[in-house]
C-alpha cells in the first residue's frame, strides 16, 4: 500500500506574524517559514506505518510556490520515498488544492492519504474533509490512533467530550491531531540523503485542475488590541479586583 | 434567501454551539431552518423547534445518522441543500468535519470559523491564530460556513414555534461505521458554555497536581476547567480539555490562567474572554500582556489562598 502525505509550507508557529500597512494581508516576506506542524505528525505516521510493514512507499506532495521544494525535502528527510511538487505562484484556497490532491489520488491510487488536521496559517481545516469527498473516500479526522489491518484502518479521533473510534475500509482519508506521535528529528545523514530522492515536478494545468481562487479577501486588519492591564499585589487585592472593578465573581 | 443550520445535538437535546448558530443565521437575513439529523431524536428536533427565529425543522431519523459519521451527515445535507442560499455548521469538533465535505460536494469554498457577518456574501474570520482578521467575500451560489459559537450570542432556546417536518434519512455509504465512543464524564459546565473558566499549564508538575490546585478552585467558582497543550502533552489533564488554536476556543466572563506562559497559539483560544486573570511567577511571561489581573506569585501557594478568600 502507498501512503501519500500532502505537506504545506507555512509561516513557522513561532513567529508573530505582522499585518500589512494596507491591509492586504499579513507580511510573510523575509519571515522563518517551515512545515505546518500537524503535516509532520502526518509524515511521522507515514513512515512509522512504513517501519510497521502496513505500507510499502511513502510520497510527500506539497502544492505551491517553489520553495515548496525545501518542505518535500525536510519530508524525505523524515522518510518519505519520493516527492511530488505541484508548482503553482497562484493563491491556492482549500478546495483548489483538495482537487489538485483528487487528481494525485486518482494518479497513484494511494491506499491511505493521510493529511494535518489544519494548517497555522489560514486556519482552515478543510482540505482533508474536502479531498475525501471528492474521491469519493471515507475520512476520519482529528486522528489520535491509526490501526491498520488488512483492507480496513481504525482510527481513534479526538471529538468534544472525549474520544470516538471508527472502522473504514480502504483506501481512505486521515488527518491528524496533535497527539497521534512526535515526530522525530532529522538527523544530517538523513537530510544529506534526501537531497538525492527523486523529487517530480508537476502543473495544475497538468493535473487538469482549474486552481482559481473562489474567496475574494477584501481586507486583513489586526485584531482589536486588549487595554493594558495592571498587576496586583496579593490574593486579597485579586479578590477585590474581580468583586468590585471587574464584578465577575 | 433561505439558511439552513444544521444542529449539534445528543439526540435528546440541542447542543447549545447551535444557538449561537442560530443567531449568525438570523444575521445573515432571511428564513432559518434547522436540521436534526440523528436517530431516535425526536426530541432534539422538538427542543429546536422552540429556538427563537427558527421558522422551520427538518428531521432526519435514520439508523445511518446515529452515530454522525461525516459521509452520511454530508450526505443527508446534500440532499436537501438545493433550497438553500447559506448552510451553517457550529465550528465544533462535529461541524468542522461535515462541513468541508459538503462544501467540496457542490464544489463552493467554505469559510471557517467565522466570527462576523458583515453582509450576506461577506464574512470575517481570523487567520494565523487569531493574529490577524480577515474579511472574505463569496462569489458561490450556496455558501457554506462554520460559525464560532464564541463570536455569537446564543439565541433564545425557548419562545419559538416552528412546524417540524420529517425527511427520508439518506442510506448508509457502507464505507465507515461506527466502533465506539469514550466521553469524559463530569459534571462541570461545558467548556465552550462556561461563564467561568480555570485552566492550568505545565508549571502544575504533574497530573496529581493539577488536580490538587485546580479543581477545588474551580469547584468554588462553578468553573470550567481548560488547559494548556503543554499541560495536555504532559498528560496532566484530558486532551479535550485543551484550548487554544488547535483546541477549544473560549470567551467565557472570566478566564483565569494559572501556570500557563501564554505561547500565541493559547492565546488565540482564549484572548476574547471579558476579564483575564494571569497568576506566574515569571514576570516576563507572555500571559501578563493580555491579563486584565496579573498576579506574580508562587501557583501553589497563590492558588489555595485564592480558594481560603473567595
Amino acid at each position: 500500500m502507498k501512503i501519500l502525505v500532502p505537506v504545506k509550507r507555512v509561516v513557522d508557529y513561532n513567529v508573530k506574524v505582522r499585518v500589512k500597512a494596507d491591509g492586504t494581508g499579513v507580511d510573510i516576506a523575509n519571515v522563518k517559514m517551515s512545515m505546518n506542524p500537524f503535516d509532520e505528525i502526518a509524515i511521522e505516521e507515514a513512515v512509522r506505518l512504513k517501519e510497521k510493514g502496513a505500507a510499502t512507499e511513502v510520497i510527500a506532495v506539497s502544492c505551491g510556490v517553489s520553495q515548496c521544494q525545501e518542505t518535500l525535502r525536510t519530508a524525505l528527510a523524515i522518510g518519505a520515498d519520493r516527492a511530488i511538487h505541484v508548482e503553482t505562484d497562484a493563491e491556492l484556497q482549500p478546495l483548489a488544492v483538495a482537487k489538485l490532491l483528487a487528481a494525485l489520488v486518482a494518479k497513484e491510487a494511494p491506499g491511505l492519504v493521510i493529511l494535518g488536521k489544519q494548517a497555522i496559517d489560514d486556519d482552515a481545516n478543510q482540505t482533508g474533509q474536502m479531498l475525501a469527498a471528492l474521491s469519493g473516500l471515507p475520512q476520519a479526522t482529528f486522528a489520535s490512533k491509526v490501526e491498520v489491518t488488512g483492507d480496513k484502518v481504525e482510527v481513534t479521533r479526538e471529538i468534544d467530550g472525549g474520544l470516538e473510534v471508527l472502522s473504514m475500509s480502504l483506501p481512505a482519508i486521515v488527518t491528524t491531531d496533535l497527539r497521534l506521535n512526535e515526530p522525530r528529528y532529522v538527523t544530517l545523514p538523513n537530510i544529506m540523503k534526501a537531497k538525492k530522492k527523486p523529487l517530480e515536478n508537476v502543473k495544475p494545468a497538468d493535473l487538469g485542475v482549474d486552481v482559481a481562487p473562489r474567496l475574494k479577501t477584501l481586507k486583513v486588519a489586526e485584531p482589536a488590541g486588549r487595554k493594558a492591564g495592571i498587576k496586583v499585589a496579593d490574593v486579597a487585592a485579586l479578590v477585590d479586583k474581580l468583586k468590585n472593578e471587574a464584578k465577575v465573581i | 434567501m433561505t439558511v439552513l443550520v444544521i444542529a449539534e445535538h445528543d439526540h435528546g437535546s440541542i447542543k447549545s454551539a447551535t444557538l449561537n448558530t442560530v443567531t449568525a443565521a438570523a444575521q445573515i437575513g432571511g428564513d432559518v431552518h434547522v436540521l436534526v439529523a440523528g436517530q431516535n431524536a425526536g426530541a432534539a428536533a422538538a427542543a429546536a423547534a422552540q429556538i427563537a427565529g427558527v421558522s422551520k425543522v427538518l428531521h432526519a431519523d435514520g439508523a445511518s445518522l446515529a452515530h454522525g459519521l461525516a459521509e452520511n451527515v454530508a450526505a443527508q445535507v446534500l440532499s436537501l441543500a438545493a433550497g438553500y442560499s447559506h448552510i451553517l455548521f457550529p465550528a465544533t469538533a462535529g461541524g468542522k468535519n461535515v462541513a468541508p465535505r459538503v462544501a467540496a460536494q457542490l464544489d463552493v469554498a467554505q469559510l471557517s470559523d467565522v466570527t462576523k457577518v458583515v453582509s450576506a456574501d461577506t464574512f470575517e474570520r481570523p487567520i494565523y491564530a487569531g493574529n490577524a482578521i480577515a474579511t472574505v467575500q463569496s462569489a458561490d451560489a450556496i455558501k457554506v460556513l462554520t460559525v464560532r459559537g464564541t463570536a455569537f450570542d446564543a439565541a433564545a432556546a425557548q419562545g419559538g414555534s416552528a412546524s417540524v417536518e420529517a425527511v427520508a434519512a439518506v442510506a448508509d455509504s457502507g464505507q465507515s461505521s461506527w466502533v465506539r465512543s469514550e466521553i469524559a464524564q463530569n459534571d462541570r459546565p461545558e467548556l465552550t458554555a462556561a461563564k467561568i473558566i480555570v485552566s492550568g499549564g505545565r508549571a502544575l508538575g504533574s497530573a496529581e497536581q493539577f488536580d490538587a490546585v485546580i479543581t477545588p478552585l474551580a469547584d468554588k467558582l462553578g468553573a470550567a476547567i481548560g488547559a494548556s497543550r503543554a499541560a495536555v502533552d504532559a498528560g496532566y489533564a484530558a486532551n479535550d480539555l485543551q484550548v487554544g488554536q488547535t483546541g477549544k476556543i473560549v470567551a467565557p466572563q472570566l478566564y483565569v490562567a494559572v501556570g500557563i506562559s501564554g505561547a500565541i497559539q493559547h492565546l488565540a483560544g482564549m484572548k476574547d474572554s471579558k476579564v483575564i486573570v494571569a497568576i506566574n511567577k515569571d514576570a516576563e511571561a507572555p500571559i501578563f500582556s493580555v491579563a486584565d489581573y496579573g498576579l506574580e506569585a508562587d501557583l501553589f501557594t497563590a492558588v489555595p489562598e485564592l480558594v481560603k478568600a473567595l
